[in-house]
């Protein structure tokens, strides 16, 4: 693990956050694939992104 | 100016937004959905979730991916007179199948011949009027879900035996769309008020192009044509930042088969080279400044 590099709650892998990262903004973890919400950027917090909903899209 | 950008959660098309608007010198306040607690009856000078009053906020972009959020945000918001893009009125619209097609219908624009019926007896007998191939859609849904081609008896009886038994009361309004045998492709089209400010082509050899589907994007060359038939069904459907999307029938013809009012675009600006962030982000602030 790097040092401060934020873990995926489902696998454990490193998760890479794109130095523009935003609160609330989706990353994916190249491990596993699942989709993550950052909660807090300092410290990075990361949750499971919410499951998508019938009526979500366009 | 202030304004406030409604959001489920920030994607790729948010952090352009927001970009395009500090280009402008316009720094949004983010608005979660899942924050908002309105009293609908209690008006503008409630607090926002910034801590704000709603009536400090001159405008709102509503970019929630989810479509009921979104919708009954600005349903609230617009009936408190906060001018949103898109309106709640459009939004209604779009975010209801059988709603675009009338609106579509009423202003005589292209589309696939539709129908729409309340029981799988009569959902049946609709398939059978468009004939077969015939493509049965949820009346609310998006990125391509749960769409069907329905190629004879059999397989009609199996989807709607599914529908009437597994799906909720929105699944048991059928509607029923004839096939378009388009020619691999189908066109995604961004309009931007009056205007068609770029367009794609999205091939697939699926029968479904959506780029969530992994359609792939290429330019679409906006022709009068074109830009004829995307404003006007624009405008059917109330007006505003649009991507409508259309298939080429058999004889070239275009024809409007949906229309979306929170459109993504991420794939888009590459293969037109059209910002269309910044196109979408001029034009919301010069309205707002316009009625200001």
């Amino acid at each position: 693990m790097t040092e401060g590099t934020p873990l995926c709650p489902e696998c454990d892998a490193d998760v890479e956050i794109p130095s523009d990262a935003m609160e609330n903004e989706l990353v994916a973890c190249a491990e596993c694939g699942i989709e993550l919400e950052i909660m807090r950027l300092d410290p990075i917090e990361l949750e499971l992104a919410p499951e998508v909903e019938e009526d979500w899209g366009e | 100016m202030r304004v406030a950008l409604l959001v489920t959660h920030i994607r790729a098309e948010e952090k352009l937004i927001l970009a395009a608007f500090n280009r402008r010198g316009i720094s949004p306040d983010i608005m979660l959905d899942r924050e908002l607690n309105f009293d609908i009856s209690g008006g503008i000078e409630q607090l926002a979730p910034s801590g704000l009053a709603w009536s400090a906020y001159d405008l709102i972009f509503e970019r929630c991916v989810s479509t009921s959020r979104g919708m009954y945000a600005l349903a609230v918001l617009n009936s408190w007179g906060i001018r949103s893009f898109n309106s709640y009125e459009t939004a209604a619209i779009c975010a209801d199948k059988v709603r675009t097609s009338i609106a579509l219908t009423q202003r005589s624009i292209p589309q696939p011949h539709t129908r729409v019926a309340f029981t799988p007896d009569s959902a049946m007998q609709a398939i059978e009027d468009v004939k077969y191939p015939a493509v049965l859609k949820p009346v609310t849904g998006s990125w391509g879900r749960l769409l069907a081609r329905v190629h004879n008896r059999d397989s009609a009886e199996a989807i709607l035996e599914h529908r009437q038994t597994l799906g909720d009361y929105n699944h048991h309004i059928y509607y029923v769309q004839e096939y378009v045998d388009k020619p691999g492709r189908d066109i995604r089209a961004f309009v931007v008020g009056d205007r068609t400010i770029a367009a794609i082509y999205r091939a697939s050899n699926h029968w479904i192009t959506n780029t969530a589907r992994g359609g792939l994007a290429t330019n679409c060359p906006v022709t009068a044509q074109l830009d004829d038939i995307c404003v006007r069904a624009a405008a059917a459907v109330g007006g505003g930042i649009l991507a409508i999307d259309l298939l080429e029938d058999a004889r070239g013809n275009y024809v409007v088969n949906e229309i979306n009012h929170t459109m993504e675009f991420r794939n888009s600006s590459e293969p037109t080279g059209v910002d269309i962030a910044q196109e979408v982000i001029d034009y919301v602030i010069g309205q707002a400044e316009a009625v200001a």
